[in-house]
């Protein structure tokens, strides 16, 4: 089977997913997110569903020397917390509590036609466009932000 | 065919396992994150990188959400409640932020979990917090959406 086949279906079975398991209904992500009221928790099965399959596959597949398809594994090798990833991860979640879009379930109802994912979409590709501009013209201030300035300033390939 | 009920715990299960099972496809076949943050923003560069890897695997995404829309229209959310103010709002800070903190829940939440990746868990934590927080905010403080 072609490389090229391959991810084509990968991508077909993740958007299948997301759209089976309630993630590409924002109003479903925004309950599980909303403790405090009418909690739903039926959408914490989608990640733990997820990762019961990966966690066993990841340690089958990293048993090869390389991928199919490739002469070696690209896997994030980091371990140090910084700002960065911290505030970062922080903005993201804000952003999701607002509009219950994460980017794989915006992109899939994206392409469903649904034109507040398409908004969302045009806007997230504004604000990762807006971050590598405001981090290429900071990067004394976050020598100063981040805990351990001189791993961070090397940034990890993007995932 | 496919109903999907509000407290199913079946539907995200299965959703999941598929999710999980693509992410080991992609590990197995390109060694590569299925991060569908970094896959999409590293299209966003004047000389992007791994194009064949990134437009190909999102448009099977795409097709999937084409698909979705035919055969199973009431999983796709046509309408909006958040409005189109704060949704424009919400996408620009989980673009700032998934380019940010390298990830979002796919790359930090699935894949990354499952290697125990410690930058992840902290990453996961963090997003899951302030996602609760913020639709406190919204619902209970503001007092929109209920």
């Amino acid at each position: 089977m072609s490389a090229r086949l391959v991810l084509l279906l990968a991508g077909a079975m993740f958007g299948a997913g997301l759209a089976i398991s309630g993630m590409t209904l924002p109003e479903r992500v925004l309950g599980f997110l909303d403790i405090t009221g009418a909690w739903n928790p039926s959408l914490a099965l989608v990640m733990l569903g997820a990762i019961a399959v990966h966690v066993v596959l990841y340690r089958v597949v990293r048993k090869r020397r390389a991928p199919v398809f490739d002469d070696r594994f690209h896997i994030p090798t980091r371990r140090d917390l910084d700002a960065r990833l911290l505030i970062g991860a922080a903005i993201f979640g804000a952003g999701w509590g607002i509009a219950g879009f994460c980017p794989g379930p915006a992109l899939t109802s994206a392409a469903a036609g649904s034109f507040p994912a398409i908004l969302f979409v045009a806007a997230m590709t504004a604000g990762i466009l807006l971050e590598r501009a405001m981090t290429a013209n900071s990067s004394t201030l976050w020598e100063q932000l981040t805990w351990k300035s001189n791993r961070s300033t090397i940034r990890p390939p993007t995932r | 065919m496919f109903q999907i009920q509000p407290f199913d715990p079946v539907a995200p299960l299965i959703g999941g396992a598929l999710i999980g099972l693509s992410a080991s496809l992609i590990l197995l076949t390109h060694g590569r994150v299925t991060g569908i943050s970094g896959i999409f923003g590293g299209l966003l560069h004047a000389q992007p990188t791994d194009t064949t890897f990134r437009g190909w695997f999102l448009a099977g995404l795409l097709v999937a959400g084409l698909i979705v829309r035919l055969g199973w229209p009431e999983l796709i959310s046509l309408g909006n409640s958040t409005g189109l103010g704060p949704t424009a709002l919400a996408g620009v800070l989980v673009g700032f932020g998934t380019s940010m903190g390298n990830g979002c829940t796919s790359g930090h939440g699935v894949c990354g979990l499952s290697r125990q990746s410690r930058r992840s868990l902290f990453a996961t934590l963090t997003f899951m917090a302030t996602g609760a927080a913020m639709v406190f905010l919204v619902r209970r403080v503001i007092g929109v959406g209920q």
